[in-house]
C-alpha cells in the first residue's frame, strides 16, 4: 500500500500540544508535493488535532493508527 | 471580522472540521496585550500552531505584552525615575515573567516551569523561537516602546519594525483576530 512510499519520519513522543503539529508543519514545508511522512505521538490530543490539520491544510492524513499508547499518523504532502 | 465570535455556539467540533477546509481565515492577528505568564503562553501556543495551519500569523505587542519580549538579561529600562521604577517592579525578558494567579512571589511561575518540563511541554522561551522559525510577524507598539521606556535595543532580535495600530489594524483586514 502507500505505507511503502513513506520517505520521512518524525518522532514527537512524550512531546505535548502544540509541538507534534508545529514540527510537522515544519518537515512537511521541507518536503515536496506527493512525500508521504510518517509521525509517531504520544500526545491523545493529537488525534482531532491532525484529523483538523489535515483538513485546513489540505494535507492528506492517509492512515491513523494507535498501538500502545502511540499514535501513528501518515500524511500526504499536498 | 471575528469568525470564531460569530459563528452560533452550538455548531458542533465535527460540523466546524467539516468546514474548517473553506472557512479558514487567511489570517491570524492576536493583540497581545498582557505579559503575564499564563496569558503569552497560550499566546505563543495559538501564534505558532496557527502558523502551521498555513494562516498567516501576526502578533502586536502592546502595554503590558511588550515586556516579555525585552532581552532576559536587560535589567532596568527607560530614561526617567518612572519608566526606571517601572522596569523594577515590573521585570522584562521571556523567561521572568509572573503568574496572573498565584504567583507567590515567583514560586508560582517556578512550578509551571517544573511541571511543564516534565510534561515536555515548550517553554514560552522555545515558543517564541519557534515563532519566529516559522514566520510569525511580531511587531512591537511603538506608542508603549515610548511611555515605558524601551528602546530597540533593549528588545529581542528578529521582530518587525515598531508600528502603531494603523498596522495592527491594517494586518487585521480579513484576519480571525484575538485580544489575549
Amino acid at each position: 500500500m502507500e505505507t511503502l512510499s513513506i520517505t520521512r519520519r518524525l518522532d514527537v513522543k512524550g512531546f505535548n500540544c502544540p509541538i507534534p503539529i508545529v514540527k510537522t508543519a515544519i518537515q512537511m514545508k521541507q518536503m515536496a508535493s506527493g512525500e508521504m511522512l510518517e509521525v509517531l505521538a504520544t500526545d491523545p490530543g493529537s488525534v482531532p488535532d491532525f484529523n483538523a490539520w489535515s483538513k485546513t491544510t489540505g494535507n492528506a492524513l492517509v492512515e491513523q493508527t494507535q498501538e500502545g499508547g502511540i499514535y501513528r499518523f501518515v500524511l500526504k504532502k499536498r | 471580522m471575528n469568525t470564531t465570535l460569530t459563528k452560533t455556539p452550538s455548531v458542533s467540533i465535527e460540523a466546524a472540521m467539516q468546514e474548517a477546509e473553506t472557512k479558514l481565515a487567511p489570517k491570524l492577528v492576536i493583540f497581545a496585550w498582557s505579559g503575564e505568564l499564563d496569558k503569552i503562553w497560550p499566546t505563543l501556543i495559538l501564534a505558532t500552531t496557527s502558523a502551521a495551519m498555513g494562516q498567516e500569523t501576526t502578533v502586536f505587542f502592546t502595554f503590558w505584552g511588550l515586556f516579555p519580549l525585552v532581552k532576559n538579561e536587560v535589567r532596568i529600562t527607560g530614561d526617567n525615575w518612572m519608566q526606571k521604577m517601572l522596569s523594577m517592579m515590573n521585570r522584562g525578558g521571556i523567561d521572568h515573567l509572573k503568574l496572573s494567579k498565584m504567583n507567590f512571589v515567583g514560586a508560582g511561575p517556578a512550578m509551571m516551569h517544573s511541571l511543564a518540563k516534565s510534561h515536555q511541554i515548550a517553554s514560552p522561551a522555545e515558543l517564541l523561537a519557534l515563532a519566529k522559525e516559522m514566520g510569525v510577524k511580531l511587531i512591537p507598539c511603538q506608542m508603549t516602546m515610548d511611555m515605558m521606556g524601551l528602546k530597540r535595543e533593549d528588545l529581542i532580535d528578529g521582530l518587525e519594525e515598531p508600528a502603531g495600530a494603523t498596522t495592527a489594524l491594517l494586518a487585521a483586514q480579513g484576519a480571525s483576530t484575538l485580544f489575549i
